[in-house]
This record gives structure tokens, C-alpha cells and sequence, in this order.
């Protein structure tokens, strides 16, 4: 039995421990938000938080993760769709498909925790996500704006679950 | 005469939705409002009144707009959801969409009209009736309240689902009365509004499918769970048209999970297994035997020689002649000679190609991302061994498509093939990025030999076009070729209608000479257009260059006969500020071009630094479609065009080796990124009149532009894609 801590929540799996976490997320706990599409590191779409910093989760098997470290999927991001970036993203309309944008966002999400205005250079070197649909220039004014809504909401931090 | 109704209620769906041995119904497992189709149903008639085919209104004035074509990422949802509206006077906030199914289009008699979503056709194909059937709905809905007051029905006007009656101010909802409006008469003429008369046509509305698409609820082919059901991981045979021989199942059965390894047609082998990464990773250690067949040999070297025979044959088809160009050419003052080259490229959805089925007896049902859904049909019955009655397909959004998914559905085909092996248990099958690279339908390969000619003036005056290479149509659809001539091939470049070239060159000659590799081939976003607005724009700036003129006033001599094309020529020239000289380091590209009856042009500004690396800093983009439904989701498909097009550009290359396809993810085959994406300045000019494509036509010019403004920069003319291959420091090109 692995246990994990996702979107807060302890979780029991059983599991062949080398399986990768994007499919234990996706196949054991129905977390499908979180998406498949080259399995190698390279498009960020299986990207999630693990202790708030982005990884690519089909990459990464679930025993090399503790129970104790906070992994947060797209699904967990927000209680009610609110984080500034969704917000953002909504005002913009910046999906396409939408494939990927699910780790689009998580990636962005990790980026605005540590830097939380972020500038055009700081968008380059942190969001590499593949986008085949093109949303790129939306995506980056998403980005800005969403730094703007966090200024402007003083709440601070808007990821409920990784308080 | 009574109209006549279909009442599908979810209740019966349900039950023919319920199977002898797994006994659930879909309805339970699915979340609500993710996009799935479930079924065209009305949970309660009289909640639920089908007023028309595309128009279905609850008591509480909520209006399901109903959707034949696929969304993809296009936006075409909410852009025929706007036309619908518009005619039918609804409140907007209260608009809800859903698809009808393939099974329900056959049972009603295609009432939905085509389900293809593919060249651009998604609103330019059906904005006829589907404005109608939102009017149609419009009139019965008013003709229902004249009726409960007793009073003429001219006397009553409408806005925003409210229905007046003018004389005595009285009102009523098209919730109230959609009931009663679904059992009048449909008028058999209804006036469509003139455009100046639009509302919501015209107007950016934000999309209807986004909030799902944030939060991780969207549910996608891939993301698909039905109760019971289990998950196959397949692997066809690497080389085209090769077989399977064997597999030795007794290896990996006894892995975690595994369920089954089945052959699959006769090229294919899939391992069944209760997770999908368990399937995978049992299919990665099954040893497996293949017949190579004979491709084995084919390589993009062969397939080379076999474009450039063509280049020489003396045989071509024609597309498009004007005067005798061979001899004008033999006359000219100057004649100047290039060979361009494209590539195969994989079309590399972001979501990979999948399919669930669920087979037995009597009945099969196939959920998927497809871009026709009544091809999917077709591809499921036929797999089944079932007539298509009985057999259903339920839509779901693609996560991409660009043509991948709407003239093959070789994963329904194999969905329902591993079903049929399982009776009665529900299989999604998934494919891995690897095994999409390598079993795509490639964007077909051509090679084009421009030979121009000048005169004394520098004037173009005998241009010969020689393009040798594959045909999409003879792979695809045979069916659409005219007397064996694949007219596709020749988008851009033909004589007149959606396709046009822009310009008048007073000895012409654009032939086809037909060679096909055997690397299947398929509709690509922009398809044709991608490399012929290469090959004409960039020998465009070659002849001017040659000629000494600039590349604006060079082409704009050529266009008095075109006016549109030469107005978003203009548009983007003076917006980019052709006339004055560019910032320090950097230059400016045009292209021009028509496509999928759109008018597009760009104005690309790059710069090259000494080593060689290249920087798009902005696109402007001009595009006149006639009709802009939604001219912010026009702005979003022109910059995801470029993006689509650029990667195309910069690193879309897909070579041949050993009869396979030598790519095989992201790393081999790359794709552009944010910090790579230039600005892009969109003017959308509708001129009306005419409604013509948004998703593909404005691909054409990114490469161009973009191959212009490089020569600009570097003096190097790039003929061979993708440009990765190209060393663009201006120091090795002494
Ligand atoms: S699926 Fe993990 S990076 Fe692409
Ligand atoms: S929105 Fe479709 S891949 Fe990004």
C-alpha cells in the first residue's frame, strides 16, 4: 500500500510501486484533470504540485513520494474555480481544446507562488508547456492578469489547499 | 397536419443504453455538464419541448442550442450556438449547447444536416440552416403566444425570450410557451435577418465550454470511465502496411492487471488490462513478430528520388493555365529557378487518439473525440459487423483534432475490434504518443519546381509551377478526384472559387505530377495551403527580389484583379509600417494568399542574431472572411493558427526510414513554445457577402512572412523544412 497525500486528502493505493503518479492519479483516485499526452517530461500537460513547485508527474513513480509531501492537481487548485488564475483565464477565454491547459494552469500556478509578478522572461523559463491548439499569447496575459486580481484581492494566498 | 415529434427521453436512453452483462447506464457515471454527449433527451417532455431540431427550451426559459459539428478547440460551439440565437431572439445568458447523436442523425433523417468538421466548414457550411432552424423555432414560439391570447401574431414582437403583445403590453417567456410552440405547424418560409440587422452575430461573446476546461472537469476521450470497464495499450506494426505475425501472450499475462492480448485487424496487437499503464507496460515487454512487408525498404532518400522524377516527368496534371507559359518563359528577359520541398508532418494532437467501446451481439456503442461523427458511426458499424442502427457514437470534445480525427477513425476501427473480443465489457483504448507519431496520416509530402520569367521592366510575366508529391485525395477519396486530378492539391494556387491565387500572371502554367510513397497521407489544419503559399509567396519575393523591386509593390501589380487579397496585403503592410524602415536588427516578410474563401495576409518581423538564432518578434495578421461571427475567437484561431503553423515551420518534420516513421515523441518531434511565440496584431476585416473559413486560412502565411523577413535578415532563401535543419548564420553563407 502507497499512501499519498492528495488535494489534501490521505490516500490508501495499491499500487505496483514504479507505476508513475499521473496514472495513479488519473486510473486509481479519478483525478483525470491531470493529463497524458507524451509521457516523457517534455509537454507539461500531467503537470501538478508536489509541496507547491510544479513537477510532471508521468515522470516521477509513486514511491519515490512520501505521505507527507502535498500533491495538488488541477482538480485541487481552487475550492471554487477562483484561484486568480482560472479567474483570469476565464475573463480571456484562453482555452482552446483545453487538453492542456489543466497543467497549463498548475505550471503557471507554481510560477506566480514563487514569483508572484512575474515577468514576460520569468513566463519563458518557467511555462514550457506544450500548447498545439496555440493559446501561448493568451495564456501570458492570463498570467499577467491573474498577478494583477492577486494584487488586488489582498487575500494573499489563493491556493486553498496549499496553505 | 401535426409537425411531427421525436421524443428520445433519457429514460429510454438509458435503457437501450443498459447491456445484458454489465447492466449500468451510462447516465450514472457520467459528471453533469462535462461536455459528454449523453443523448439528444428530454428528461420530461413537458419540462423539455423540442421546438425544432436545434432548438430545445425548458419551462425555466433555458434554450439547448443543438450542435452538429465537433468542437475541437475552434470555438465553432459557440459560434453556431451565436446563429442559432440570433435568429431565434433567446436570452443569451440562459444558452446551453449539446450534440445530437450520430445514431439520432440516422434515425431523423440527417435533420442535423453533415456532422464534418473539417476545411474550415464548420459555420461557412451550415450558417444557412441553422440560422433557419433557430427562425423556424422563433416563429412557432410567437405563433404559440398569439395563440394562448387569441390575437394576430403580427402584433406580437420578441427580444431576449420575451414575447410582447404590443397593443396591450402584455408578455410571456419562450419557457412558458414552448410546450404549446412545439406542436405548431413549422412555417415552411422564414426571412433571415439582414446582416445589419445582427445582435450576437458580430459580437465577442466569451465561449460557452471554458469553465470546465479550468478546473479539471472537462471530460475528455482519453479521460473516459465507464463502470467496468477496462483499458488496452496497442501497438500496430512500425512499418506501413506490415502485419502481425505472432505475439507471445504467455510472457505478460501473468503481469499485474492484464486481462487479455489480442490481435487486432490484421496489423495490430493490443494488451487489455484493468489500468491503462498496466496494459502499457505489459504491451512494452510482449514480444511480437512482424511481417515488414514491402516497405521495408522506403526511406525518405527513396521517396526523394521518387518526387524528383517527378519534377522532370513530362507528364503532370493541370490546375490552372492561363496563355502558353513555356514559351512566354523561353521569351523572358530574366528567368529565375527554384526547388522548394515540404515535408510529412504529424498532425500530434495533444490528446492522443483513443476510442471506448462497448461490443455485444446486438448492439455497440463507441464514445470518442472525432471530428464526424457519422463517420464514426460508420467505422464502428463496420468493425462491429453490426448494421449502423444498431450502433451509437457519443461525442466527445477533442482535445485536438486538425484533421487527424475527421477522415480516419482507424482508433474506432480498433476500439471495437478489442471490444468485440470482450462481449459486453467496455475497453478504452489509448494510444501512446509514440504509436501516434508513428501511425499518423501524414501532411503529404510535395516537391514544387517554380521556374518565372521577367521582362524588360522587371515585370512577371510567365510563371511555370511543377509540384510533384502526394495526393491526399487518392489515399483518402478517390471519389472526390476529377478524372483522376486531385484538385486539392493545387490550394492557392487554382484559377478561381475558395482557393484562388491572388494574383494575374499573364502566362501561367500549376501542374501536378502525382507520386505516392506509401505513407498514408491526411487533411492536415490548412492542409494544401501550407506549402503552396510557401512555394508561391516566397518565389513571389525571390522574382521581386530579382526583378529589384519591393516585395509589396511587386505583388500589389499583380492584384488589380484582386481586390480583397490586395486589401489585407494593404491592411497588414500599413500596420506593420512597410513604408518606413524596421527597428534596428530586424525585417519584415509578406504573404499573401486565399484560402478556404478567406482573404489572409501577414506581416512577420524577425531578427537573426550571429548565431544564427532566430526571433519572431510580431505577426501582423489581416484576414476578411466575409461574416466574423466572433471576432474574438477570430483573433484566438489566427494566433493558434500561427502557432500550429510556426512549429510547423521550425520544427515539423516527419522522416522515413526503414518503412517506419523515424519520430516518435516531442523530443524528435518538437513543438513551439511560449517563449518562442511572437506577438501577433490581428485586423479582422469582414467585407460581407461572403462567408468564408476561420481555423485554417491565416496558417498559409505564417511561413511565408516568416521565410521572407529571414531572407530579409540574412539573405538566405530556405527552401527545405523544417527550418531547424537550416544553419542561419550569415557568416556560412559566402
Ligand atoms: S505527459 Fe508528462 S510531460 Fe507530457
Ligand atoms: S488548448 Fe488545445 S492543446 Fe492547448
Amino acid at each position: 500500500m502507497t499512501k499519498l497525500k492528495v488535494n489534501g486528502k490521505l490516500v490508501e493505493i495499491d499500487v505496483d510501486a514504479s507505476t508513475p503518479l499521473l496514472w495513479v492519479l488519473r486510473e486509481q483516485l479519478g483525478l483525470t484533470g491531470t493529463k497524458y499526452s507524451c509521457g516523457i517530461g517534455l509537454c507539461g500537460a500531467c503537470t501538478v504540485h508536489i509541496d507547491g513547485e510544479a513537477v510532471r508527474s508521468c515522470l516521477l513513480p509513486v514511491s519515490a513520494l512520501q505521505a507527507k509531501q502535498e500533491i495538488t492537481t488541477i482538480e485541487g487548485l481552487s475550492a471554487d474555480a477562483d484561484h486568480p488564475l482560472q479567474q483570469a483565464w476565464q475573463q480571456l477565454d484562453v482555452p482552446q481544446c483545453g487538453y492542456c491547459q489543466p497543467g497549463m494552469i498548475m505550471s503557471a500556478a507554481a510560477l506566480l507562488k514563487s514569483k508572484p509578478d512575474p515577468s514576460d522572461a520569468d513566463i519563458d523559463a518557467n511555462v514550457t508547456n506544450i500548447c498545439r491548439c496555440g493559446t501561448f499569447n493568451r495564456v501570458r496575459r492570463g498570467i499577467h492578469l491573474a498577478a494583477d486580481l492577486n494584487r488586488s484581492s489582498k487575500t494573499g494566498d489563493n491556493e486553498h489547499e496549499e496553505a | 397536419m401535426m409537425k411531427q415529434r421525436v421524443n428520445i427521453s433519457r429514460r429510454d436512453f438509458l435503457i437501450g443504453s443498459v447491456t445484458a452483462g454489465a447492466g449500468f447506464s451510462l447516465g450514472l457515471y457520467l459528471p453533469a455538464d462535462t461536455g459528454v454527449a449523453l443523448a439528444v433527451g428530454e428528461d420530461n417532455a413537458a419540462e423539455n419541448s423540442e421546438v425544432t431540431a436545434w432548438v430545445v427550451i425548458q419551462q425555466d426559459d433555458t434554450v439547448t442550442i443543438r450542435i452538429a459539428r465537433s468542437e475541437m478547440g475552434q470555438g465553432t460551439l459557440t459560434g453556431l450556438a451565436q446563429l442559432v440565437a440570433e435568429e431565434l431572439e433567446c436570452d443569451w445568458s440562459k444558452v446551453k449547447t449539446e450534440y445530437p447523436t450520430p445514431g439520432q442523425s440516422l434515425a431523423r433523417d440527417r435533420v442535423w444536416g453533415s456532422f464534418s468538421t473539417g476545411g474550415s466548414q464548420g459555420i461557412r457550411g451550415s450558417h444557412q440552416y441553422v440560422r433557419k432552424g433557430g427562425a423556424v423555432a422563433r416563429e412557432m414560439l410567437i405563433e404559440a403566444a398569439a395563440e394562448s391570447w387569441d390575437v394576430a401574431k403580427e402584433e406580437c414582437s420578441v427580444a431576449s425570450s420575451v414575447i410582447t403583445h404590443k397593443p396591450t403590453g402584455r408578455t410571456t417567456t419562450y419557457g412558458k410557451v414552448a410546450s404549446a410552440a412545439a406542436e405548431m405547424i413549422p412555417p415552411l418560409e422564414v426571412e433571415l435577418k439582414d446582416p445589419k440587422e445582427w445582435k450576437l452575430i458580430g459580437k465577442p461573446v466569451k465561449r460557452l465550454d471554458t469553465a470546465d476546461k479550468l478546473t479539471g472537469k472537462q471530460v475528455f476521450g482519453a479521460d473516459l470511465q465507464l463502470p467496468g470497464m477496462l483499458n488496452a495499450s496497442i501497438k500496430a506494426c512500425p512499418v506501413f502496411g506490415g502485419k502481425l505475425v505472432s505475439f507471445d501472450a504467455a510472457k505478460v499475462s501473468k503481469m499485474p492487471g492484464v486481462r487479455a492480448v489480442v490481435a487486432v485487424e490484421d496489423n495490430a496487437v493490443a494488451v487489455v488490462a484493468d489500468s491503462w499503464w498496466q496494459a502499457n507496460t505489459a504491451l512494452d515487454a510482449l514480444p511480437v513478430t512482424w511481417d515488414k512487408g514491402e516497405n521495408a525498404e522506403v526511406s525518405s532518400v527513396s521517396i526523394e528520388q521518387m518526387l524528383d522524377q517527378g519534377l522532370r516527368a513530362k507528364d503532370a496534371f493541370v490546375g490552372n493555365t492561363v496563355g502558353d507559359a513555356k514559351t512566354a518563359l523561353k521569351g523572358a528577359v530574366k528567368q529565375v529557378e527554384a526547388t522548394y520541398g515540404y515535408p510529412f508532418q504529424n498532425h500530434a494532437t495533444m490528446e492522443p487518439m483513443n476510442a471506448t467501446a462497448l461490443w455485444t451481439e446486438d448492439r455497440c456503442e463507441v464514445w470518442c473525440p472525432t471530428q464526424n461523427g457519422e463517420a464514426a458511426l460508420q467505422a464502428a458499424a463496420k468493425a462491429a459487423g453490426l448494421p449502423a442502427e444498431k450502433c451509437e457514437v457519443y461525442k466527445i470534445h477533442l482535445g485536438g483534432g486538425f484533421g487527424r480525427r475527421g477522415a480516419f477513425h482507424d482508433f474506432v476501427t480498433q476500439a471495437v475490434a478489442i471490444a468485440k473480443q470482450m462481449p459486453g465489457t467496455p475497453v478504452k483504448l489509448l494510444w501512446t504518443r509514440e504509436e501516434d507519431m508513428q501511425h499518423g496520416h501524414y501532411h503529404p509530402i510535395t516537391k514544387a519546381k517554380m521556374v518565372g520569367g521577367l521582362d524588360d521592366k522587371g515585370n512577371l510575366n510567365s510563371l511555370h509551377i511543377r509540384i510533384s508529391g502526394q495526393s491526399i485525395l487518392a489515399a483518402v477519396n478517390p471519389g472526390w478526384m476529377q478524372n483522376g486530378v486531385d484538385m486539392f492539391t493545387f490550394q492557392g494556387l487554382l484559377p478561381d472559387g475558395d482557393h484562388a491565387i491572388s494574383y494575374t500572371v499573364p502566362s501561367l502554367l500549376v501542374e501536378h505530377a502525382m507520386r505516392n510513397p506509401p505513407v498514408p497521407p491526411g487533411f492536415w489544419r490548412g492542409v494544401n495551403v501550407n506549402q503552396n503559399a510557401i512555394y508561391m509567396e516566397c518565389f513571389i519575393d525571390e522574382l521581386a527580389h530579382a526583378a529589384g523591386k519591393d516585395p509589396l509593390q511587386f505583388r500589389r501589380s499583380l492584384m488589380a484583379d484582386h481586390p480583397k487579397s490586395l486589401a489585407v496585403l494593404d491592411a497588414v503592410a500599413e500596420k506593420a509600417g512597410w513604408s518606413k524602415p524596421a527597428g534596428k536588427g530586424m525585417f519584415r516578410g509578406l504573404a499573401v494568399c486565399k484560402a478556404f474563401a478567406s482573404y489572409v495576409a501577414a506581416c512577420a518581423e524577425v531578427s537573426v542574431d550571429d548565431n544564427g538564432k532566430l526571433k519572431i518578434h510580431r505577426i501582423v495578421a489581416a484576414t476578411d472572411p466575409g461574416h466574423a461571427v466572433n471576432p474574438q475567437q477570430i483573433e484566438a484561431q489566427v494566433e493558434g493558427s500561427f502557432v500550429y503553423g510556426l512549429s510547423a515551420l521550425l520544427y515539423g518534420g516527419c522522416t522515413i526510414k526503414g518503412g517506419s516513421v523515424e519520430q516518435q515523441n516531442f523530443d524528435s518531434y518538437p513543438s513551439m513554445l511560449i517563449s518562442e511565440m511572437p506577438e501577433v496584431d490581428v485586423i479582422v476585416m469582414p467585407s460581407g457577402g461572403f462567408w468564408g473559413g476561420i481555423g485554417e486560412p491565416t496558417i498559409a502565411v505564417a511561413a511565408p512572412a516568416v521565410l521572407n523577413a529571414i531572407f530579409a535578415a540574412t539573405g538566405k532563401r530556405i527552401r527545405e523544412f523544417p527550418l531547424s535543419n537550416t544553419d542561419l548564420r550569415p557568416a556560412l553563407d559566402a
